[in-house]
């Protein structure tokens, strides 16, 4: 659906994006991450034809966004991440502008907006102006609007920057939604936590440079994230804990009330080794395992080292 | 509802209903008919009152010709500062308020958004002028204005504002901010309205020097095209054919010696293409341009410079 080749972009000498080549096939939630200043709002305004790039391809749904942009826009909705509202224009009125502008003729558009609304819980705001709702509202009505026309494609940049938790878990379930509907979505974030649970597939970019791309799963795999390995004994853990920071492959020992966690960058034998030793050496071990890697941790690793602005 | 769908398109649609919600339209409306009002009973008072010792005391047909220049001259200055505010930021303020971003994703075409923002711009001017109708009767009561005289005035106005306006939209299009497109238009406009009069003088000082060492004069001297630039001028030949005339130092007294042109029709054509080409940039540049690939592609009203992101 979206297929992006040797994009580069460069302002002026600062190149923000250095051959960026994606792949996101039809219905995948795409998580796009990357510190800030990385060249996603970037990549994203290239996809939403709303800039050129320098050199390279975009393709949404087979249609370059430079030699066929006007395609490209029908089947896009495009969220920036930072946006303005007409403030003197009520809630129902703003969807009816954007969806006249996008030629949906007044018939459709009075059946649509209502559905809209419900879909994004303003029901109960469509008579209100646009300037008194609040950040999270606001936000929600600019995914409605990028709804209008019922695109394959959405691209939102940052939907949920800004926002309150409660905001947040509320854009996460429009979502869910959209993703049930079977939307192509290209959602980008700094934070990755936030992407977590609903994204299919995660691209990494830094500097300007995809660093990773794929599956969850794979990435993990592929980068070799460091396991950590969570130990609990019985007693003397701080002990046990100041003992394996001399250990072969430990990195890192962190021990708080809820363990010990040591960042271990051995294989499965050397694993096995350590638990010999530590049960050798008599500590009275609970459990050993490995503690579930999560996004965030691979989101560190990958990006280790990089200014983080 | 058909002619609505035609003529009216969403953005269109929505420019009128943003300018005729906020406050702001119905106070300027009011301040500037205040201003022009003031100007007419300022005017009457000066010349009942102060002017020729009480004896030109009754209404008469010339003091109405004395009075519809004044307020003529008044309302170009008027329109001369309200154009630019109106219009220099008409695409720098969306992008300001960070709404031109989602409005060029939509399928609206470049032409329309440009289109309908100088349209929108132009009919509240349009508006607030003939909303200065009744400050004219004033003129009628006293006689000595014809109802053409009227019509040309205010189709001449609607030109200035088209022309000053295509400048505000060309300069809000192409500058990020839009205090520096308003400041930019301002000066542009200051260079039409005074530059161009300034340098008339000038030039005209130079020539009768010349002239009056020649032997061999002219029919017409070219000075005069420079002052076809200037709006006011061409105001005054709307009025006064013979000031055309004047302006080209035409010599002789014989009926066929007349201008190469009239002021005003000199003024026209020039700055039907300053409009035309305002526009045309703008529509180009609203959008980023593509750039001319190796096989040259052709299909494109898109174009224009790269545009930043809108942060
Ligand atoms: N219009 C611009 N002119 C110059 N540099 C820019 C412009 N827009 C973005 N940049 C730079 O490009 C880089 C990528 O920006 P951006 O795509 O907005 O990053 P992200 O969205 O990942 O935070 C940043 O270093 C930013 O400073
Ligand atoms: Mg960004």
């Amino acid at each position: 659906m979206i297929e992006i080749e040797h994009l580069t972009k460069t302002y002026g000498s600062f190149q923000a994006l250095k051959d960026i080549n994606m792949y996101i096939p039809q219905g995948t939630v795409f998580g796009f991450v990357g510190p800030n200043g990385a060249g996603k709002s970037t990549t994203m305004s290239i996809l939403a034809t709303l800039m050129l790039p320098t050199s390279g391809t975009a393709r949404v749904d087979g249609f370059e966004v430079t030699e066929n942009p006007k395609e490209v826009r029908k089947r896009i909705g495009y969220m920036p991440d930072f946006f303005g509202v007409y403030d003197q224009l009520k809630t129902t009125e703003y969807l009816h502008f954007y969806g006249a502008s996008y030629n949906i003729p007044r018939g459709e558009r009075d059946k649509l907006i209502p559905q809209l609304l419900e879909l994004v819980n303003l029901s109960d705001k469509a008579d209100t102006y646009v300037d008194s709702l609040s950040r999270g509202m606001k936000q929600r009505l600019c995914l409605a609007r990028c709804l209008v026309h019922d695109p394959k494609v959405l691209i939102l940049d940052e939907p949920a920057s800004g926002l309150d938790p409660r905001a947040r878990i509320e854009m996460r379930e429009i979502l869910k939604e959209l993703k049930l509907m079977g939307k192509t979505i290209i959602i980008s974030s700094h934070i990755l936590p936030e992407l977590a649970e609903m994204v299919d597939e995660i691209g990494v970019i830094e500097h300007g440079q995809m660093v990773a791309q794929g599956r969850v799963a794979d990435i993990q795999n592929r980068l070799r994230v460091k396991k950590v390995l969570h130990i609990r004994s019985l007693d003397k853990e701080e002990e046990l804990a100041a003992r394996l920071r001399d250990e072969p492959y430990v990195s890192g020992v962190l021990a708080d009330n809820t363990g010990i966690h040591v960042h271990f960058g051995g294989g499965d034998e050397d694993q096995g080794a350590l638990l010999q030793r530590i049960v050798s050496w008599g500590y009275p071990v609970l459990s050993f395992h490995e503690a579930q890697t999560n996004l965030e941790d691979v989101f560190l690793e990958i990006t280790k080292g990089g200014p983080a602005t | 509802m058909n002619w609505t769908r035609k003529w009216i398109n969403p953005v269109l649609d929505k420019e009128f209903r943003l300018r005729m919600r906020t406050p702001r339209s119905a106070i300027s409306l009011m301040v500037y008919i205040l201003v022009l009002g003031l100007i007419a009973l300022g005017f009457i008072y000066v010349s009942m009152y102060l002017g020729n010792g009480g004896g030109q005391t009754r209404f008469n047909s010339g003091m109405g010709q004395i009075m519809f220049y004044v307020l003529s001259f008044a309302q170009l200055v008027l329109i001369a500062f309200m154009a630019p505010a109106l219009t220099a930021g008409v695409i720098s303020s969306e992008r300001e308020k960070q709404t031109l971003s989602m409005l060029l994703t939509t399928q609206q075409s470049s032409s329309t958004i440009i289109l309908s923002k100088l349209v929108s711009s132009l009919s509240f001017m349009a508006l607030i002028v003939v909303a200065t109708l009744p400050v004219y009767s004033i003129v009628f009561m006293y006689g000595g204005i014809s109802l053409n005289q009227l019509v040309s005035l205010f189709l001449f106005y609607l030109f200035i504002m088209l022309m000053l306006g295509s400048l505000g939209v060309l300069f809000s299009t192409l500058l990020k901010r839009t205090m520096i497109s308003v400041i930019v238009t301002y000066g542009v406009g200051l260079c039409i309205f005074l530059l161009t009069g300034l340098l008339y003088l000038f030039a005209l000082s130079l020539v009768q020097r010349q002239n009056a060492q020649s032997v061999l004069q002219p029919d017409y001297s070219w000075v005069g095209y420079i002052l076809g630039l200037n709006p006011a001028a061409a105001l005054i030949s709307l009025f006064e054919p013979s000031f055309s005339k004047q302006a080209f130092l035409v010599r002789g007294t014989t009926l066929n010696a007349d201008a190469p042109i009239q002021l005003w029709q000199e003024f026209v054509v020039v700055y039907s293409v300053v409009i035309i080409v305002s526009l045309w940039i703008s529509i180009r540049r609203i959008r980023p341009v593509r750039r001319r690939r190796k096989q040259a592609e052709t299909d494109g009203t898109d174009g224009g410079a790269t545009m930043e992101p809108v942060k």
